[in-house]
């Protein structure tokens, strides 16, 4: 029994779809994540920068928050099999149209046919692809983000990453088109992150925090989705080993080694290391395109002033 | 047992709050655990994103789009006041049949040895008390259980092994738990259960939640083949 919704559907073309040709090291469908389980063990996951996933949902007119490609460092092709508008947005990684370069931030046209390929990165580590309406695939517990460690979301459900021969058709249809403003640009040799202080910094040595806000630190190469390690001078704690309890998004957490790890969206949801507190939403995103070498500054904020900066993200794209 | 608390509310980040009820692990906290897990999610409803207790706490992720930190405390305290906690029969009551062999559970016969008793007293003396789930934790449905008896605590595996399959029930230490699904791991295994602890098919995707109840079940081969569990042995690697 057909309904009006199903009459209207079935007078618009049906939404149009891309096929993987070729795979990188790590591209990943994601959304904002997935929430309200992680008292059953079951993580946020979500796009590491969040900031240029919702650019680049704008940029189609979609909602911030649907789902995209998060591209880690570059190497995917995609081929339109039907003509598509897509948008690109966060880290350069030198994205061509059958060979012609694209800016780094644009929403485009990919003809039946055409590739869209993806090089490596020029500038951050992340590149955010957006079809019309978000990726069509069935969500898990109201997410499509994909965990691997989880074996949960993505185009099979099971955690898998893109493959070659995966088929990504569009949620929908593109809203309206827009071009992008001007953004923050990509991190590059140093960044200085928001860092909402914790209760438990109380615990730390004073010249390991005086160390923790005035020295800078370096990203480690041991950096994923579930957290990134800094090195640098070594962080003394009275706290010893603590009972594990939740872990926040960003959390700061300072191993017996005394080098930090910044936890991030596909970490564990318990934990027992005492933290200096969590970076803030957007100093997470800024991480997120910090490759190996880069060095930070951890600049400490209260979380009034953390929350005015982030809502003053989200109203840009109302 | 006291009864009443002081909890303390410490700022974690941006948008989390942490409710901090005790000092210690032990069973007899978990009912109030329970009663602060309802009365914070009843209080924030729609301003709770995500609600995470563990063994002494409660992590209050809200949404920075309705409240502030201070509202968000404020509400918290209002939730946390006159707090009574759940009876002991809050959290469900399960049981889970094991096979205890040292064939999917190899640290079954060296757990025996060190104490110098035969490997179903070890089984026995596993199942041998309820266990309490304090918190889920480390994979999706893998609950943190607890107290096993003190003489069985082991330590974790010095290396971890790189697969452990699922169904797993292992102890670390005096805490017991099962894997929901194959992964590393470096708890010691004792036995494998064929039941199905994190399954996307079901209502409750979770067989476990916080506070809830636990006994295992020594069973045989046969029954846990009836029951369709897989008697792969685990491979050391």
């Amino acid at each position: 029994m057909a309904t009006r919704t199903s009459t209207q559907n079935a007078m618009q073309t049906r939404p149009a779809s891309l096929v993987v040709e070729r795979t990188g090291p790590l591209a990943l469908v994601e959304d904002a994540g997935r929430f309200g389980c992680r008292h059953l063990g079951v993580t946020q996951g979500g796009a590491l920068d969040w900031i240029s996933l919702g650019w680049a949902n704008w940029l189609l007119g979609n909602a911030p928050d649907a789902a995209g490609i998060e591209i880690a460092i570059g190497g995917l092709a995609l081929k339109a099999e039907q003509t598509i508008r897509l948008a690109i947005a966060g880290a350069d990684l030198g994205a061509t149209r059958d060979g012609e370069p694209l800016d780094a931030n644009v929403s485009f046209t990919l003809e039946q046919g055409q590739v869209l390929a993806f090089d490596q990165p020029r500038a951050g580590l992340r590149a955010y692809l957006a079809l019309p309406g978000g990726i069509d695939a069935e969500p898990f517990m109201g997410s499509l983000s994909t965990v691997a460690r989880e074996q949960l979301g993505g185009l099979d459900g099971r955690g898998g990453m893109l493959q070659v021969g995966d088929r990504l058709s569009a949620a929908g249809h593109a809203g309206e088109i827009r071009d992008m403003p001007s953004v923050p640009p990509m991190p590059r040799d140093e960044v200085v992150l928001a860092l909402v202080t914790g209760a438990q910094i109380a615990h730390f040595e004073g010249a390991s925090l005086f160390a923790a806000f005035n020295q800078g630190w370096q990203v480690d190469s041991r950096a994923d989705r579930m957290g990134v390690r800094l090195t640098g001078p070594a962080l003394r704690c009275q706290l010893g080993g603590m009972i594990s309890e939740g872990i926040p998004l960003g959390a700061v957490q300072v191993p017996p080694d005394g080098q930090p790890i910044i936890l991030l969206n596909d970490r564990q949801t318990i934990g027992g290391y005492p933290r200096l507190g969590a970076l803030s939403p957007i100093a997470c995103a800024q991480l997120g395109q910090c490759a190996p070498g880069t060095t930070i500054r951890l600049s400490p904020v209260t979380p009034h002033q953390a929350r005015t900066r982030y809502l003053r993200q989200l109203a840009l794209w109302r | 047992m006291s009864q009443s608390l002081s909890p303390r509310l410490e700022t974690v980040g941006m948008d989390a709050l942490m409710v901090r009820l005790f000092d210690a692990i032990d069973e007899a906290h978990m009912p109030w655990i329970l009663a602060a897990d309802t009365a914070l999610r009843e209080r924030l409803g729609e301003a709770m994103i995500d609600l995470v207790p563990s063994y002494t706490t409660l992590l209050v992720h809200y949404d920075v789009s309705r409240l502030s930190q201070i509202e968000a405390r404020k509400l918290i305290q209002d939730a946390l006041r006159g707090l009574k906690p759940a009876s002991n029969q809050a959290g469900r009551e399960h049981r889970i049949p094991v096979w205890y062999d040292d064939s999917v559970g190899p640290e079954l016969s060296r757990i025996a040895e060190r104490l110098g008793v035969d490997t179903d007293d070890v089984a026995r003396r596993h199942a041998g008390r309820d266990y309490c789930a304090f918190a889920l934790g480390f994979a999706p449905g893998y609950a943190f259980m607890g107290l096993v008896e003190e003489a069985l605590a082991t330590p974790r595996l010095k290396t971890p092994r790189q697969r452990v399959p699922a169904g797993s029930v292992g102890i670390a230490e005096r805490q017991t738990a099962i894997y929901p699904m194959r992964s590393p791991g470096g708890w010691n295994i004792l036995g494998r259960t064929a039941v199905k602890l994190f399954d996307r098919e079901r209502d409750e995707i979770s067989l476990f939640r916080p506070g809830d109840r636990v006994r295992f079940e020594p069973i045989s081969r046969e029954a846990f083949i009836e029951q369709g569990g897989d008697t792969t042995p685990l491979e050391e690697r």
